[in-house]
């Protein structure tokens, strides 16, 4: 067996690529938000980008990805063409699912979004399934299954991971500890100290991590192997990744439950500041090659946002289609 | 037809998964006790398939009906075609976010890029005195939401036809099974048997009322039907077999031709699939009605544990008797 590659200057550089894009996507869909010129529930991933980075960056296009409503950054780290977000976004007949779906309901198979759910906790045992089908395929792929803090406490994750340890699936339980689960801090809804304790609960096929996701490094690191585990057999992966939610729960929420300090020391250790220095100290991208990152993400947005307003809305037949496949 | 092969309702759920599972190797099992160690299901359904079929195509689950059904969601997406087993009906009210949130939306919500063709098999029934959480027929549930198909059948040959239907069709179907008559015998079909979805079956034709049913109290019609043709009445007996989506046609064309309709079902009687049809008739036959569309079913209570309160909960054969008189006098 090779030795596992080591995080590198150059990985650093794509960590941060990514995640700015993310934020890019992220802050211009916001700013649609604020002007009007889009309303819809949004539930912003600002602040989680590194996880979905590395997510992104350890798998290949035909690994499987089961993410939340919460789930911009992984369908973009997954590879989505932005048109088809962005048009899902405004409601377009262009969108991912031909407007039909919405943000919280994003699916693109060619990518590996297989299913965007809207309620918590629910895509842990469709990631099993996802698995399993690997599993007898012999297909080698990979199933991320993207939660918060908040899903660890809902029935359905225990019944998940305890069916994934048994069967030993090739499934990445990707929790995104972001202190809060809607408006209740972690500890007031959570007994144990680390989601990832819990997976000892599982036994010995389960493995369970605990990491700083905001760490470009150490989330590269443990995604890296949580992959390699999963690819070669060896079984899921119970991986945390510490974070902040620093929109909110939701776009327009006043974050009113969030201590002022709290909320400043996270904004202060907001990723996309701190690793944008980590990336021009290890010269990995200079402080101009960054700006152009930035503003080839913003050109790209913009096109999509433009395609999107252009865009026609769904025929109104489509409410009656696509509730059942072709008679059999 | 003399020598007629008769199989019993159990066996003719084990022949099409048997069936299906040969001809196509994406068909899976998945359940609680499914496998052959535990002997093949609480039911036997499956005895011998893991056997047959190996290890990987049927798996025996811990007791996690939400992780039964994600499972089989999951691996739908991934071009799987699997069968869960939920041991009793009741059950399935742990897995009701699977169902109804994930199986039944997800073709619709992504704009049709992706589909779960996967079958959820199920038992229930009351008359077996297992009391309030082993007995409901809580198919208008399912009915209730698009993007499910829910499916009873009324004999073993259509037991076959109709799962073998279900497990190939690219929706996720509801497969009922009813607990009290799974010895009952009936005529076997011939091999690779399958029945179409969504269209029902005039199985008796009459002039002078119909009566529309599904799955058990089929049975109790057909000797009632031959009872009133002794009298000189002509019924005419319609099996809906899918309930959702439901063959409208079928039922709107024996009534208009019969102008009576009595409905009958095991479910209770309040907002049922009774209430459902009965409005189907009145927006679509209401010109040709002779009589009130006459509902049968079981009492609005909690299937109760005391046989003598069992019984009297059941829809009764002799409601249906006195419910087919009762249109042919016009009230």
């Amino acid at each position: 067996m090779t030795a596992a590659k080591e995080f590198s200057a150059a990985d650093l550089a794509a960590m941060y690529h990514k995640a700015l894009y993310i934020r890019t996507v992220d802050e211009g869909i916001r700013g649609m938000l604020r002007a009007g010129r889009l309303a819809l529930a949004m539930h912003p991933p600002t602040g989680q980008e590194m996880i979905a980075a590395a997510m992104g960056l350890h798998l290949e296009q035909s690994d499987y990805l089961v993410t939340i409503y919460r789930g911009l950054h992984d369908q973009l780290a997954k590879g989505m063409p932005l048109e088809l977000v962005v048009g899902e976004y405004f409601g377009r007949a262009t969108g991912a699912c031909k407007g039909k779906g919405g943000p919280m309901h994003i699916t693109h198979p060619a990518s590996g979004v297989m299913v965007t759910s809207g309620v918590v906790g629910s895509g842990m045992p469709i990631a099993n399934g996802l698995g399993w089908a690997s599993q007898i395929k012999g297909d080698g792929r990979v199933t991320v299954t993207c939660f918060g803090d908040g899903a660890s406490n809902i029935g359905a994750f225990h019944e998940a991971l305890n069916l994934a340890a048994v069967w030993k699936l090739p499934v990445i339980f990707l929790c995104a500890n972001n202190r809060y689960g809607e408006m209740t801090t972690y500890a007031d809804a959570t007994a144990c100290e680390k989601v990832a304790d819990r997976a000892a609960a599982y036994g010995p096929n389960m493995a369970g991590v605990s990491v700083d996701g905001n760490d470009p490094e150490a989330i590269w690191t443990a995604m890296r192997d949580a992959v390699a585990r999963a690819r070669s057999g060896a079984g899921p992966t119970l991986l945390e990744a510490h974070t902040f939610r620093l929109s909110g729960h939701y776009f327009g929420d006043a974050n009113t439950y969030i201590p002022k300090d709290e909320m400043a020391e996270a904004v202060a250790k907001d990723p996309i500041k701190v690793v944008r220095e980590q990336v021009i100290a290890a010269g990995a991208a200079s402080a101009e090659e960054i700006d152009g990152w930035q503003a080839e993400f913003q050109a790209q947005l913009d096109a999509a946002i433009e395609a999107a307003e252009a865009a026609p809305f769904p025929a109104l037949e489509e409410v009656e289609m696509d509730v059942y496949g072709v008679a059999s | 037809m003399s020598e007629e092969k008769m199989i019993t309702f159990t066996e003719a759920y084990t022949r099409a998964l048997d069936e299906a599972m040969a001809a196509d190797p994406t068909v899976l099992l998945l359940g609680e006790d499914i496998g052959d160690k535990q002997g093949g299901g609480v039911f036997k359904v499956t005895a011998g398939l893991e056997g047959k079929f190996g290890s990987e195509r049927v798996r025996t689950t811990p007791i996690s009906e939400q992780a039964i059904i994600g499972a089989a969601i999951g691996a739908s997406l991934a071009g799987m075609r699997p069968v869960a087993e939920i041991m009793f009906m009741n059950f399935i009210t742990v897995a009701m976010d699977q169902i109804v949130n994930h199986a039944a939306k997800l073709r619709f919500m992504s704009g049709g890029l992706t589909s779960v063709p996967i079958t959820i098999r199920t038992r229930t029934g009351a008359g077996t005195g297992n009391g309030g959480q082993h007995s409901d027929m809580l198919e208008a549930w399912f009915a209730h939401v698009p993007g499910i198909k829910v499916v009873v059948p009324s004999s073993p040959a259509e037991a076959v036809g109709l799962l073998r239907a279900c497990i190939e069709d690219d929706d996720p179907c509801l497969f009922i099974e009813d607990g009290v008559t799974r010895v009952v015998k009936g005529a076997a079909p011939p091999p690779d048997y399958k029945i179409p979805l969504g269209k029902a079956h005039v199985e008796r034709e009459g002039n002078d009322v119909t009566v529309i049913s599904y799955g058990r109290p089929l049975a109790d019609i057909r000797t009632l039907a031959d009872q009133f043709a002794e009298e000189g009445v002509s019924v005419e007996v319609v099996d809906i077999r899918t309930i959702s989506p439901l063959d409208v046609d079928t039922i709107v064309k024996s009534v208009c031709k019969t102008g009576r309709a009595v409905i009958a079902h095991e479910a209770v009687r309040s907002f049922g699939v009774g209430a459902e049809i009965a409005a189907q008739i009145q927006e679509h036959a209401f010109s040709s009605l002779k009589a009130p569309v006459k509902r049968v079913a079981s009492k609005d209570s909690t299937v109760p544990f005391a046989r003598v309160l069992e019984n009297h909960f059941i829809y009764q054969p002799s409601d249906i008797e006195l419910s087919i008189r009762q249109v042919l006098e016009g009230k």
